[in-house]
This record gives C-alpha cells, sequence and structure tokens, in this order.
C-alpha cells in the first residue's frame, strides 16, 4: 500500500523537535544494498533504533559526491539489479515503517526517469523529497515545477566555499531543509567533524529561516551532540553503511546499526551548545 | 538557420548553455572554482598578453601553427582531394597540447600550482604532465586501473615528466571512473587545485575554454586551405571522443554554411552489437559529468561502458556543443566501426608513410565515405588530430605483426 504525500513534507518533523530542544536524526542508506529487501531490513532497524527521517539513496554508476563506502554500497546495489522501481519501492517501505523519506540522488537517473513522471511517482510511493548533491537551482527549473506540483520538499547543498549570494539564493529554492556539507570533500566517516560547519551553519542562519542539515563525516553519538549543537539535523551516511559493509552477516549488520543509531539518536537529544561556542 | 548561425559565435550563453546543452551539474562545492575559472578564462581571453604567451608557447614550445599537408597519394585512393591538419607533428604527438598549455596558464594565471588531470590511454595525461613539468606545477593523474595495466608504456611516461598517477579501482575502473576520481580530488583540494580537463566536455566554462584551445586547429586550417586550393573546403572531417578536437576543427567553419562539417564517433564492433561508443548516433540525452548531453545510458539512467579499440575515443559522453551542433544540423555525426578505422590506418601508412593516431584513422575513415558522396572535384580537409606511436602495440597486435606476448 502506498500512502499519499502529506504535502506538509519535513516541516511537522523539525517542528517537534524544536520543541522538544533536540536535533533531527537523518540516517542514510542505498536502496538495494545489499538487495532491495535487505536494504528494507535495515532502514527497518535504523527506524526502530531512532533514525527521524531516512534518506534513501538512488545508487548511481558515477557517484561523484561519494567517498568509497558509498560507491562501494552503491556499486554492490547495481550488481545486484535495483532499479528504478527497487528505489520507489524502498521509499514506500520507509513511510511504511513510520518516518519521512527523502531520497538523495544524482540528477541523472531523474532526468532519464522523467522529472514530473518521477516526482509524481515518488510523491505516490510516500516520499517527501529530494536531496540533489549535483543539481544546483539554477538548472533545475523542471524539478522547481515538479516539486510545487507535487507538495514535495527540495534540499539543494551548500557548501564552506559557497558565497553569501549563492547561500541566499540556494536557501530561497530550498523547501524543508537546506543541506550544510561540512567539509570541502565527499562523503565518508571522519575522526573530526571539521571547524568549518559551525561557521557555514551560522552563514545560512544569516540567510534564512529554513532548518539546516549538517552532513559529511559524522560518525558517533558524540559528535552528532556536536553537530545537533548548531544545526537543526544531523545527517549520518558513510558510518550507517559501514556497519552494513563490514559484518560478517546480516544479523550482525542490523545490531551494529541499531546500537550506532542509538548512539546518535542518544546525541542529538543533548546538542552540545557551549562545546560549540567554544570551539 | 541563419538566425542560429549568427547565435554560434556567442555560445554558450553566460550560464554555460548550448540550447538545452551543456550548463552545471555538478555539486555545489564546485561552483566558486568554476566561477574563478570562468573569470580567469575570460579576463585572459580578453588580455593580449595572455594572448601573446599563448601564441609563444605553442610556436616555440609545441611547433604550432601545425602544417597543412596535400595528400596527393592518399587522395588518388579516395577520389576527393584530402588536406591533412596534422596535429600530430605537435609536441607530444596531438591536438591535445593546445588545450594544456591554454589551461596551464590559466592555472597560473589563479595563483594555482597543482593540477589533475583524467585520463584513458595516456594521452591526456601525458600532455598534462609535461605542461605541468614546464610549468613547475605539482601534477596527479588518475587513470583506470584497467587502463593503467593496458598503456603501461605511458604510465612511464608520466612519472618520467615527474606526474604522479593514481589507479582508479572503482566502477568500470576506466576512463569515465577516472573522470569521476578526479571530480572528488577536485572537490576536496579545489582551493589549491585546477582540474584540467582533457576535453571539452565536463561542466561550464570547460566545454567552452577547451574549444577555445583547440579553435586554432581550424582558425589556421581555414586559412591554409584558402592559400593552397584558393576556395573553402567542401568538408571538415574529424574524430569525435570528448571532441575536442572535432570542435577545435570545426567552430571556425561553423558561419561557412557551404561547409560540411562531419564528426566520427567509434563505432566499435558496429552500433547494432552495442558495443561501441557512439554517443550522438546511437545515444540519447542526459547528464553526465557535469554537463547535459548525448550520452550512453541505461533506462535507469546509469551510464553504459563504452568500446572502441581507440582509447582515446573510447568514453560514453560527448561535449555538449558537439549535442548542439547535431540538433540543428549544422554538423553531421556518424559512427566508423574498429575495422574501417584500421583498414584507413593501415591505408595512411602505405600510402603517405605517416603512421596516424586510432582516435584520427577514425576521421579518416569516415572521409574515405564522404569521398565517394562527393567525388574527385572535392576538397576534404581531415584533422589528424595525433600520431600512432602509442598505438603500435595494439596495431600490431591488430595486423597480427606482434604477438600478445610480444606487445
Ligand atoms: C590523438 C587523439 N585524437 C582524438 C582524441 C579524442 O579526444 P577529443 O574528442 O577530445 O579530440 C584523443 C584522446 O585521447 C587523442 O589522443
Amino acid at each position: 500500500m502506498s500512502l499519499p504525500a502529506t504535502g506538509l513534507g519535513l516541516g511537522p518533523t523539525f517542528a517537534k523537535a524544536r520543541t522538544q530542544g533536540r536535533g533531527v536524526l537523518i540516517g542514510c542508506m542505498p536502496a538495494g544494498f545489499p538487495t532491495v529487501e535487505g536494504g528494507i531490513a535495515s532502514i527497518r532497524a535504523m527506524v526502530e533504533a531512532g533514525v527521524d527521517v531516512v534518506e534513501v539513496e538512488f545508487p548511481y554508476s558515477d557517484p561523484v559526491m561519494d567517498g568509497p563506502v558509498i560507491q562501494r554500497a552503491s556499486e554492490i546495489a547495481l550488481a545486484a539489479g535495483v532499479r528504478s522501481a527497487g528505489v520507489l519501492r524502498t521509499i514506500e517501505a520507509v513511510a511504511e515503517a513510520g518516518a519521512p523519506a527523502v531520497l538523495m540522488t544524482y540528477w541523472a537517473p531523474i532526468e532519464r526517469y522523467g522529472v514530473a513522471r518521477f516526482a509524481r511517482d515518488f510523491a505516490a510511493a510516500g516520499g517527501v523529497g529530494l536531496i540533489t548533491p549535483d543539481l544546483i537551482p539554477e538548472e533545475a527549473d523542471d524539478w522547481l515545477a515538479a516539486s510545487d506540483e507535487t507538495g514535495l520538499d527540495r534540499v539543494f547543498l551548500v557548501a564552506p566555499s559557497s558565497t553569501e549570494q549563492r547561500i541566499a539564493l540556494t536557501a530561497d529554492a530550498c523547501r524543508g531543509f537546506i543541506y550544510a556539507t561540512s567539509v570541502m570533500g565527499v562523503t565518508g566517516a571522519r575522526d573530526k567533524v571539521s571547524g568549518a560547519a559551525p561557521e557555514l551553519v551560522a552563514r545560512v542562519r544569516r540567510a534564512t529561516q529554513l532548518p539546516i542539515g549538517v552532513g559529511l563525516g559524522v560518525r558517533d553519538g558524540a559528535q552528532a551532540a556536536a553537530v545537533a549543537g548548531y544545526a537543526d539535523a544531523v545527517i549520518v551516511g558513510s558510518a550507517l553503511v559501514r556497519c552494513v559493509l563490514d559484518a560478517p552477516d546480516p544479523a550482525a549488520g542490523e545490531a551494529s546499526l541499531r546500537a550506532l543509531v542509538s548512539d546518535l539518536a542518544a546525541g542529538v537529544r543533548a546538542p552540545a551548545r557551549a562545546q560549540v561556542r567554544a570551539g | 538557420m541563419t538566425e542560429l548561425l549568427s547565435v554560434a559565435g556567442l555560445l554558450p550563453d553566460p550560464t554555460g548553455h548550448f540550447g538545452r546543452f551543456g550548463g552545471r551539474f555538478v555539486p555545489e562545492a564546485l561552483i566558486a572554482a568554476l566561477d574563478e575559472l570562468d573569470s580567469a578564462y575570460r579576463h585572459a581571453m580578453a588580455d593580449e598578453a595572455f594572448q601573446a604567451e599563448l601564441a609563444r608557447l605553442l610556436r616555440d614550445y609545441a611547433g604550432i601553427p601545425s602544417l597543412l599537408y596535400d595528400a596527393t597519394r592518399l587522395s588518388e585512393q579516395l577520389g576527393a582531394r584530402i588536406l591533412l591538419k596534422r596535429e600530430d607533428l605537435n609536441h607530444t604527438g596531438a591536438h591535445k597540447v593546445r588545450n594544456v598549455l591554454g589551461q596551464a596558464l590559466i592555472t597560473q594565471r589563479m595563483g594555482k600550482r597543482r593540477v589533475i588531470a583524467e585520463t584513458g590511454a595516456g594521452q591526456h595525461g601525458v600532455a598534462a604532465a609535461t605542461a605541468a613539468a614546464l610549468f613547475g606545477f605539482e601534477c596527479v593523474v588518475y587513470m583506470g586501473e584497467e587502463d593503467t595495466r593496458r598503456q603501461a608504456l605511458n604510465v612511464a611516461r608520466m612519472q618520467m615528466l615527474g606526474g604522479t598517477v593514481v589507479p582508479v579501482g572503482t566502477g568500470s575502473r576506466t576512463l569515465k571512473d577516472a573522470m569521476n576520481e578526479a571530480l572528488r580530488d577536485w572537490v576536496t583540494n579545489v582551493e589549491t587545485t585546477h582540474y584540467m580537463i582533457g576535453t571539452a566536455a565536463g561542466p561550464h566554462p570547460f566545454p567552452a575554454m577547451v574549444r577555445d584551445f583547440a579553435r586554432g586547429i581550424g582558425v589556421e586550417a581555414r586559412a591554409q586551405v584558402l592559400e593552397l586550393v584558393g576556395r573553402l573546403p567542401d568538408a571538415v572531417c574529424a574524430c569525435v571522443g570528448g571532441g575536442s578536437n572535432a570542435i577545435g576543427a570545426f567552430h571556425a567553419f561553423i558561419p561557412d554554411e557551404q561547409v560540411r562539417l562531419v564528426g566520427f564517433e567509434a563505432g566499435g564492433d558496429g552500433v547494432a552489437t552495442g558495443r561501441h561508443a557512439a554517443s550522438i548516433s546511437a545515444g540519447g540525452v542526459g547528464v553526465l559529468h557535469g554537463t547535459r548531453s548525448y550520452l550512453l545510458q541505461d533506462e535507469d539512467g546509469q551510464t553504459v561502458e563504452s568500446h572502441s579499440i581507440s582509447a582515446g575515443l573510447d568514453y560514453p559522453g560527448v561535449g555538449p556543443e558537439h549535442a548542439w551542433l547535431h540538433d540543428t544540423g549544422r554538423a553531421r555525426y556518424e559512427p566508423v566501426t574498429d575495422a574501417e578505422a584500421m583498414a584507413a590506418f593501415q591505408l595512411l601508412c602505405r600510402t603517405e608513410g605517416i603512421i596516424p593516431a586510432i582516435e584520427s584513422a577514425h576521421a579518416l575513415a569516415g572521409a574515405a565515405r564522404l569521398a565517394k558522396q562527393l567525388g574527385p572535384d572535392a576538397v576534404i580537409l581531415v584533422t589528424l588530430s595525433g600520431r600512432g606511436d602509442k598505438d603500435v602495440e595494439t596495431a600490431g597486435r591488430y595486423f597480427g605483426l606482434l604477438t600478445e606476448a610480444e606487445a
């Protein structure tokens, strides 16, 4: 059963977290990794363990924004034969599990599917929005129209190298939240979340009222707490994917996923505000 | 048509589009660097001192302008007058040196001292390492793992020139994956690093900038043909990989409506077999490596691997200006199979004593086809984009002159 899009997008999720004085935890997993059903099982475990929003990644042959971990997972998913239909099936499963689903997707698969058609099918599957790492607002006319028509959220990225003018332009085009990439680089868990992130978030705050999500590099609860101290959402990808990638069997993978998500969920509930001012 | 042609000189538009093609499909993190590059390139193009410095380098270092050669023995065989633009005589053996010297000067103007490049067979990697040595830059070349094995000699060449070659083990382990890895490096090190893209593709301003650096091919040839023949050629032929030598040859002729522009893509085993690299002839419109153009992709938008005997044409995409020239009808694109290209390769060796790059042999095979259509009075200009030294192994094996073990 597919659920209709509420048209509210991620708004209610952020509003609720704000009243609770905590950050939103967004957990990422490629669709179809290692199989469509296996990926769905991982996502269910993530939701049960405390992820607020699931970011499903559309596996793509040429993922230039992704580091080795997500590249590897995407390759496995593609080799196992995941297709657009499997991605949409995964979105449905997230909605059934009771969490809002956003899709992180390179633009090639969406253009090929047809932007308006994809928006309709994605909304019908219960998805709430797209994160588009290689689409800038200036190239997004079709998507702006299709997302307006379907009420989907649209999340563009800003980076430490973005000018004030580009931050404003990008924020204007976003709905749901805006994605601040904390480092100049690709996805991948890092020992230290970049020092550039708080400064970037402060610059984005001056340009918009939108919630701000920070991603690229978060790998544990302490880092999640630090990021939740200045951002509205903490986005975790590679560290979660690695749980599955490194596990000897699916059960072990699921157990380590649950453990990591619990740690991260505790982290976003203990935003470390003082630490940020000091840093 | 006339209206379109008058616009050609002005394309791309300020946001990097050729009609519906081109643009920037890259992470936001790279936009500032692309803007910086665009500004540096536009200032440079308008700066006489830059132009003079580039012209001096091209002349004294690379042997450019290249010769136009009246290939009379080949012409007899093909049945039309064939004029060869001898880019094979340039330093490093191909048209690619024009692009890397131009980009090296721009890199210097931007105050960057590290360059990265992607390479398939190693041609562009060698050219980039050459320019880096000349300018004293650090140079890192990304090359598919598969290709580093197939092209060990070129790996050694790049290393001799002081370059670092990084084998790429992800995806299909070939050129497109090398380009992905170069883009990842660039996102990470963009403050210190310039990405020297090797063809007229990628995000704006690369297609325009690489075209402008390659444009001398056509500007020189147009004047050389006029002087030699007293009129414009009937057709201009070039091979099309990413499209730099072809757009370089075509661009100056775009307003000359009577001159046919014909690009020859790698048809591999034949377009019908699915094993080819004919993005325009047999692909669809989509997004790859930062630009919207024709490419080989499956119905889910995943890039499909290309196939060609010629490493330099073995790429599943093509520059956006060619997509636009195709859609407007100003240029035509046709596939040439491995077998047709190798027959033309052999013919040029035997009639003229010139061993062409296998890439360029695709243009020769295309010219042979055109000669039949246009007849003996026709004048056909062919870009001989590179020399065949790098291809002696491949061709030696193809013709049975070298065994697997010897090659
Ligand atoms: C000799 C030669 N010709 C042509 C090409 C194809 O590139 P382009 O289409 O950009 O000219 C290459 C690429 O390596 C080459 O080495």
